[in-house]
């Protein structure tokens, strides 16, 4: 698997960052980070790809608004989904080559294994300054599966995504001990969903209690990259595909999200000075 | 294959009724659903229930029924205990595991191999239900349960999910794999459907997702109509709506039983009715069983909604 990367051009040449996004917990918004990551980093004028490998229930299409694109064959492979003219983010999911979009991918682990191997060498991305991986819940198949693929292009790490409550903790803490197992650094854990502004009261309420991801992070010992508070006009935006780091800058969750990227940037660029 | 077949058909003979808990989606309340109907169901002290956790990479039920950290006994190696509470067994891969750190990194047949186990090798002893917590997806644990289960009865399939299109997009994949494995859809039950501040109290319960009262937020909105469209669309009923509340989190978080927290409630006693009612029909067909279970859910979360009056 190694020599691919020696031999013949790989599609993943002209990616310069490879970030996993994974959470042991389902639902607790591991395509919302990607989403908004990746549309963070566009904001600061970067290419960004997203992989989308939970191949049971891909979000990523929706999320954008582009779940009626079909992908395209080319010379060097499957033409990824660009989300706009300008070709700055682009997206690959299994979402995107099922015939109807309520399908259900009844698949067992060795298929699945087989389309990720697939997703992985054979997307011609082109050039990305960041390349997302967007991943299912757990540690299983698909994890492994992915982890392996990547390995030969060395991905930068991994962003963990929890909300506070324990039960959402204790996912990912498991989640921290397959980083530690197969090699994966944790770039950090983000804290998602950490209160709920009443619009018409203003009160902050905590539906999902608060502090959890800090604490985890403090305790693992890895970054914390913050919290991103339960927001109304992003659940909205992501529902309906809306650029929301572009439209709506004054809401609770844009400093939250802008300071990951900025996080990640800053980090990279460390990297390579 | 039918030599296994054959073996858990024996040890599930005991087990009268069985009712998987699906979701597409991950994070919409599978687990804090499954644990709801357990002890519901297990308010009735004549009546044995277990309570079977698949979800082999993340299990959440040992910390919601208050069991995290217990270890389950084995008499050799292969023979598990569930962990009983009075009338209630709980069985999760979350006992095996030596510390809450502990990553279960499988690939699909090992964990299959282990829910194998959980069916043959749990003493389960008498069960009158069964509630099997599931992982998100439609993938191993998903086939393989179905599959082992075909020698038992089963209820069917009660799938979970919240308002937004990205949650239901997900469902609508899982309804159609329980038609391709034929697997029965009991109904959906829309969690999350709305908040009420606890600051500006007299809020109301959404009942009908598009009657917002004033002080009702909605923070996972149902752009496409909600679970209550969907259910129209597919031919399936929907049990109930569930607006988001902090005290069900930490119910869960504390390993508490959300109903016992809210005792007074004034739909106690009529589920204790249906109980009863439920119990009369065993004699009867499976279908007025079925039909029983169906009303017992629906009470069980207009029960839940009664609490935030």
């Amino acid at each position: 698997m190694e020599e691919v990367a020696a031999g013949e051009k790989s599609n993943l040449a002209g990616v310069r960052h490879i970030l996993l996004v994974l959470s042991g917990k389902g639902g607790v918004g591991k395509s919302t980070i990607s989403t908004e990551l990746a549309l963070s980093l566009r904001h600061s004028g970067k290419k960004v790809g997203i992989l989308d490998v939970d191949l049971c229930g891909p979000s990523i299409p929706r999320m954008f608004r582009v779940q009626d694109n079909d992908v395209h064959q080319c010379d060097s492979g499957w033409v990824p989904v660009f989300v706009d003219q300008d070709k700055s983010i682009s997206l690959m999911s299994i979402g995107f080559l099922l015939e109807k979009p309520d399908d259900a991918v009844v698949w067992r682990g060795p298929k699945k294994n087989a389309l990720i191997k697939q997703f992985v060498a054979d997307v011609a991305w082109g050039d990305l300054d960041f390349l997302i991986v967007d991943t299912p819940p757990g540690t299983s198949d698909e994890h492994i599966s992915t982890v392996e693929a990547l390995r030969p292009y060395k991905p930068l790490g991994a962003i963990l995504v929890t909300t506070p409550q324990a039960v959402s903790v204790g996912d990912v803490r498991r989640e921290l001990t397959f980083c530690k197992k197969t090699g994966l650094r944790v770039l950090g854990i983000v804290e998602n969903m950490s209160g709920f502004v009443c619009p018409h009261c203003s009160e902050c309420t905590n539906i999902f209690s608060k502090g959890g991801g800090e604490e985890l992070a403090k305790h693992a010992g890895v970054p914390f990259l913050g919290c991103v508070p339960l927001d109304p006009q992003l659940s909205q935006s992501l529902e309906e595909g809306r650029d929301f780091i572009q439209e709506f800058p004054k809401s609770s969750a844009f400093p939250a999200l802008t300071h990951i990227a900025q996080q990640i940037l800053d980090g990279t660029s460390q990297r390579s000075s | 294959l039918t030599e296994i077949a054959a073996e858990l058909r024996e040890r599930l003979r005991a087990v009268k009724h069985t009712v998987l808990v699906l979701s597409g989606k991950g994070g919409v309340g599978k687990s804090t659903f499954s644990a709801i109907l357990a002890h519901g169901l297990a308010a009735d002290e004549a009546k044995q229930v277990a309570l079977l956790d698949i979800d082999i990479c993340g299990p959440s039920i040992p910390k919601m029924m208050g069991l995290e950290g217990e270890q389950v006994s084995k008499y050799s190696n292969v023979m598990f205990k569930g962990f009983l509470l009075k009338n209630l067994g709980v069985m999760s891969v979350g006992f095996l595991l030596s510390s809450p750190d502990d990553a279960v990194i499988w690939r699909g047949p090992k964990k299959n191999g282990l829910i194998k186990q959980f069916l043959r090798d749990v003493d389960w002893g008498e069960i009158d239900y069964l509630i099997v917590d599931t992982p998100p997806g439609t993938s191993d644990e998903h086939l393989s349960i179905v599959q082992y289960l075909s020698a038992a009865h089963i209820d069917g399939a009660v799938i979970i999910t919240t308002p937004q299109e990205v949650s239901l997009q997900d469902v609508r994949k899982e309804i159609n794999f329980c038609h391709k494995v034929k697997l029965p859809v009991i109904g959906v039950v829309e969690n999350m459907s709305g908040f009420i501040c606890p600051k500006c109290k007299n809020c109301r319960i959404l009942t009908l997702i598009f009657l917002l009262s004033q002080n009702e937020s909605q923070i996972f909105p149902p752009t496409t109509g909600g679970a209550e469209k969907m259910c129209q669309n597919l031919n399936v009923s929907l049990l109930g709506k569930v607006p988001l509340d902090p005290q069900i989190g930490k119910s869960c978080d504390k390993g508490q039983s959300f109903l016992s927290e809210a005792p007074e409630s004034p739909a106690t006693s009529s589920y204790r009715n249906i109980i009863q009612s439920k119990s009369d029909s065993h004699s009867a067909k499976a279908s007025s069983q079925l039909w029983a279970l169906l009303q017992y859910i629906k009470v069980l979360y207009r029960s839940m909604l009664f609490c935030h009056k």
